[in-house]
């Protein structure tokens, strides 16, 4: 879907020196002066209900439905392709099918690939247009995700950029940018660490985050950041 | 709050890409700050994905996308993720001959004067009307 994000309440990350500072300013609640813009979403919804268009139980549903996924659904997908390396080719191979296995509907999409890390490729997914996610295993994108400062930047310098996250890669390493669009997505099939021999599957998703399956970030043997808190 | 300065020569220039073609421009370091959605933009994505449905089909995805890739680069970048997709809807449903100008408007006031009375603050201001296939 098209999208950035920017607030002009809070407006902007601040480029001149020190840290980038923005208020967050979304909330799970409403207690704050309602925008126009909320006001707008509010007589919409309340005029396509009137109409028989929507009803309120459908609109509920469907945030249900949102807030129900999260990227551990997406931690699970990967936990299974690192123990069943059957299912990981078959993930790589026919990615809707796949997920159907694991009663993962990917609904209407076009295209959904999944792209793996190897010791000599890293994968990393923008939307350089507008907001284009892994919604169906991720859940809603960060708001990162959507600035124009992450989907300008990854595409020329994703070495500068994962680097801002903390993720230095080997020179050797090649980065692969995959530019995401409403009828194709991707997601990013981190490499498992060592370490992890005979984990269990939930042990193993419990380190896959969402950056990881984003590509800004990889899993980490839980001793080792341990050691670097 | 002063504007940052922005490498966005780009998107000005003659010929020049559209707002949303950020691509390869540089608009400075990432703000990873973690924001939780509030409701009102809970519904928001959930009311496009039903009216995009194919149980609803009001409009299409790709109409969306049209909407918002037409607007211009000051209104792009002065609205929020959800700000854009609302205006867009909106923008839709008029043109699909759903909702009418003066329909909306009524509801609005009716909305802004329930939540006055309901003791909820208000901002002030409207959101302002497009052009949409002249119906508005």
């Amino acid at each position: 879907m098209p999208h950035d994000d920017h607030d002009h309440h809070h407006e902007h990350s601040h480029e001149h020196g020190g840290q980038p500072y923005r208020h967050p300013f979304q909330r799970d609640h409403d207690a704050d002066p309602a925008s126009p813009y909320e006001v707008l979403e509010q007589a919409i919804r309340e005029l396509l209900i009137e109409k028989g268009i929507l009803t309120s139980e459908e609109i509920y549903a469907q945030v249900d439905l949102m807030d129900s996924r999260s990227p551990a659904l997406g931690a699970k997908v990967v936990a299974r392709a690192w123990v069943d390396p059957a299912f990981k080719d078959r993930l790589l191979a026919n990615t809707r099918a796949a997920l159907a296995e694991l009663g993962i509907d990917i609904g209407s999409l076009a295209d959904f690939r999944v792209v793996e890390n190897t010791a000599d490729v890293h994968n990393v997914i923008v939307c350089t247009l507008c907001s284009c996610y892994p919604k169906m295993l991720l859940g809603i994108p960060p708001a990162w995700y959507k600035s124009l400062a992450y989907r300008s930047r990854v595409v020329v310098d994703p070495r500068g950029v994962l680097r801002e996250f903390g993720l230095e890669l080997p020179d050797h390493v090649e980065v692969r940018v995959h530019d995401s669009t409403a009828d194709l997505r991707y997601f990013v099939l981190p490499r498992r660490p060592e370490g992890t021999e005979g984990w269990s599957e939930e042990q193993l998703a419990s380190i896959v985050t969402r950056d990881c399956m984003i590509g800004t970030a990889v899993p980490v043997e839980p001793a080792t950041s341990a050691a670097a808190e | 709050m002063p504007e940052p300065k922005r490498k966005t020569e780009l998107r000005q220039g003659a010929g020049g890409r559209a707002a949303h073609d950020v691509g390869g421009l540089d608009f400075g370091p990432i703000d990873r700050t973690e924001h939780d959605l509030a409701l009102w933009e809970k519904r928001v994505d959930a009311m496009l994905i039903l009216l995009t449905g194919p149980k609803k089909g009001a409009f299409k995805i790709d109409a969306m996308r049209r909407v918002i890739e037409d607007y211009g680069q000051q209104q792009y970048d002065s609205t929020t993720y959800y700000e854009k997709w609302i205006r867009a809807i909106r923008n839709l449903l008029v043109e699909q001959e759903i909702l009418t100008k003066e329909e909306i408007e009524a509801k609005i006031a009716a909305v802004e004067e329930a939540m006055r009375a309901s003791g909820r603050e208000l901002q002030g201001g409207s959101v302002p009307w497009d052009d949409v296939g002249g119906r508005m």
